[in-house]
């Protein structure tokens, strides 16, 4: 059984209070960082690990750090805790029970780019997660590793979480920084990006959580060691969040490129009911819809292999679809997901996912027809690339895919 | 009169404290929160007195009030406490839409209802981050939220009753 890195609190249950974590190496390089080294060699260091954003677009992280320019101050790190995509769940996870790896991961990065404020964003729901995390904010402040002269250093740094309130749009960067803002959850026209002009009009940062959860780890073992774990392309180990039409759903914390069939078959112990898998979404409801054929199930789940088979593994949220799931009655779910979570800001998504939902609401009653099917997917790809950010995008990828490769549920022979 | 100010007013400087001084805007989110916190619903007075505090017109803040589905308005309606069931598509493949309609019935309402006593609403809501948990919900109550996984009708059943036992059902 190898140590778990990021669900740390499986081998050590206690490992959300705060003395339980010191004892057992927490803040260990926090405190080399602050005490032995420059921020630049911090940034360095997540550059050399190869590090990926794990909110879904997989940018590297490192490369993302460098963009903020050292002429505009202050700077700021948002940790990115909306955690909203319909199949994800692992945010969630380390928030309640690894707390503290995540807290240092984001005074590590404030550190590297010489932020001396951080916020927490998250999702209005996760209410208790942001009362446990206030109270480990003030303990952390308490113990000196924040507010001034950090561990008696002239590092000065300040952690605030500010929660959303139900709104799925938030997550993508531009408009949670508009929600910090106190305005409308809507994305922000590009350029100018966050790196330049962020939060408060300043150079920002957004990670997300499970991404700054990664980064003590680097710090303290080494961009070397990290390189050691998942594939040449997507170093490191991922959450991959397991749900749908398996018998055992949960967060599965492996190293990148495990197969989709290992996945299913050995840790989710197989399909509810012993049913036959019929497809996958590898990347929650915005996934392109995958048919699982041996090709897809023999897949490595890295972002190279995935995207090579025309997916997107994104935040791997790895929605499992049986022989019962009815395509048109799929869709029709993730398209009213959508168009309830449109900003309403462009016109594309605004309209496109009501439109969308209007013609699914007639295939998935059951009147399945060539003509609504044409229809469908004529709005879809009239929304592709069209639209202001990735949401009305996201819309339209299981559609097209489902339309594609199942036409049969939608009434195409 | 500022009554926000008034009835909370070391907690409103502490949101405060937690921005620029010249982005006390900033702070809309947070005092909303705070607003509903007594009766589960931001009424206009509040509004007046957060666009007061942050400096932006009472206008500005029912439009961020109206834009995030956690906020209440006064006349909005709905019980006390809000039962949000996820009924999202990973939920909805693990059965989350019989339970709903299970309990609701139960209930002797449909969903969006207010039960008869006026005090539980039931509410579909989408992903609530909780997939591998479904069915799964949450209750809105006096401005907090709690998280219950795992639900059964019957489970269900007895947090309601839970809930009307609560001292501030009546208020």
């Amino acid at each position: 059984m190898t140590e778990y890195l990021l669900l740390r609190h499986r081998d050590l249950p206690d490992i959300d209070q705060l003395p339980i974590y010191r004892a057992n190496g927490g803040f260990a390089a926090f405190e080399k960082a602050l005490k032995t080294q420059q921020p630049v060699d911090v940034l360095n260091t997540v550059k050399a690990s190869g590090l990926r954003g794990r909110g879904g677009a997989g940018f590297p992280t490192g490369t993302k750090w460098s963009f903020l320019p050292n002429t505009i101050w202050p700077h700021y790190v948002v940790a990115n805790a909306d955690e909203s995509e319909p199949g994800t769940f692992k945010d969630r996870e380390i928030l309640e029970r690894n707390p503290f790896q995540f807290l240092e991961g984001l005074m590590l990065a404030c550190f590297a780019v010489q932020a001396q404020a951080g916020y927490i964003y998250l999702r209005g729901e996760f209410w208790p997660l942001a009362q446990k995390l206030n109270q480990r904010i003030a303990e952390l402040e308490q113990a000196g590793l924040l507010g001034d002269h950090i561990l008696g250093t002239d590092y000065t740094l300040r952690l605030y979480t500010h929660l959303g309130a139900g709104a799925y749009i938030c997550g993508e960067e531009t408009a949670l920084l508009e929600s910090i803002e106190g305005k409308l959850g809507q994305p922000r026209l590009r350029p100018p990006f966050p790196a330049v002009s962020g939060l408060f009009g300043k150079p920002t940062v957004i990670n997300n959580v499970e991404t700054l959860t990664n980064v003590p780890l680097i710090v303290d073992r080494g961009a070397d060691w990290f390189k050691t774990l998942g594939t040449e392309d997507s170093p490191g180990v991922k959450i991959f969040s397991l749900s749908g039409r398996i018998n055992r759903p949960g967060n599965y914390e492996l190293p990148f490129g495990v197969t989709f069939r290992t996945l299913i078959d050995q840790y989710g112990g197989g399909i509810l009911g012993g049913k036959a898998v019929k497809a996958i979404m590898p990347a929650g409801a915005s996934s392109t819809i995958l048919v699982a054929d041996d090709r897809t199930l023999d897949t490595p789940m890295d972002y190279k292999s995935v995207a090579a088979i025309g997916g997107q593994l994104g935040s791997a949220s790895v929605i499992i679809l049986d022989e019962t799931v009815n395509m048109a009655d799929l869709v029709n779910q993730t398209v009213h997901f959508f168009k309830h979570e449109s900003c309403g800001k462009c016109t594309p998504c605004r309209e496109g996912t009501y439109w969308m939902a209007h013609i699914t609401d007639r295939l998935a009653a059951g009147q399945p027809s060539p003509q609504d099917a044409a229809l469908l997917g004529s709005v879809a790809r009239q929304m592709q690339n069209k639209c202001l950010c990735a949401l009305g995008e996201f819309s339209t990828m299981a559609v097209v895919s489902a339309l594609e490769k199942f036409p049969q549920d939608f009434g195409i022979s | 009169m500022n009554l926000l100010l008034q009835q909370s007013s070391a907690e409103v400087q502490q949101i405060l404290a937690h921005y620029p001084a010249e982005h006390r805007r900033a702070a809309v989110m947070p005092l909303l929160f705070l607003a509903q916190r007594t009766t589960g619903r931001v009424d206009s007075q509040a509004l007046v007195d957060i666009a007061e505090i942050t400096g932006i017109s009472s206008t500005d803040v029912a439009s961020i009030m109206g834009f995030y589905t956690l906020f209440h308005a006064e006349e909005d309606g709905g019980g006390r406490f809000r039962v949000q069931v996820c009924t999202d598509m990973p939920c909805a493949l693990r059965g989350s839409r019989q339970f709903l309609a299970a309990f609701c019935e139960a209930l002797g309402i449909q969903p969006g209802q207010t039960t008869p006593d006026g005090l539980i609403t039931v509410e579909e809501v989408k992903c609530l981050a909780a997939c591998d948990h479904a069915p799964f919900l949450q209750v809105q109550g006096d401005g907090e939220l709690t998280d219950y996984p795992d639900q059964t009708v019957e489970s269900a059943l007895a947090l309601v009753e839970t809930l009307r036992q609560k001292p501030w059902a009546r208020y």
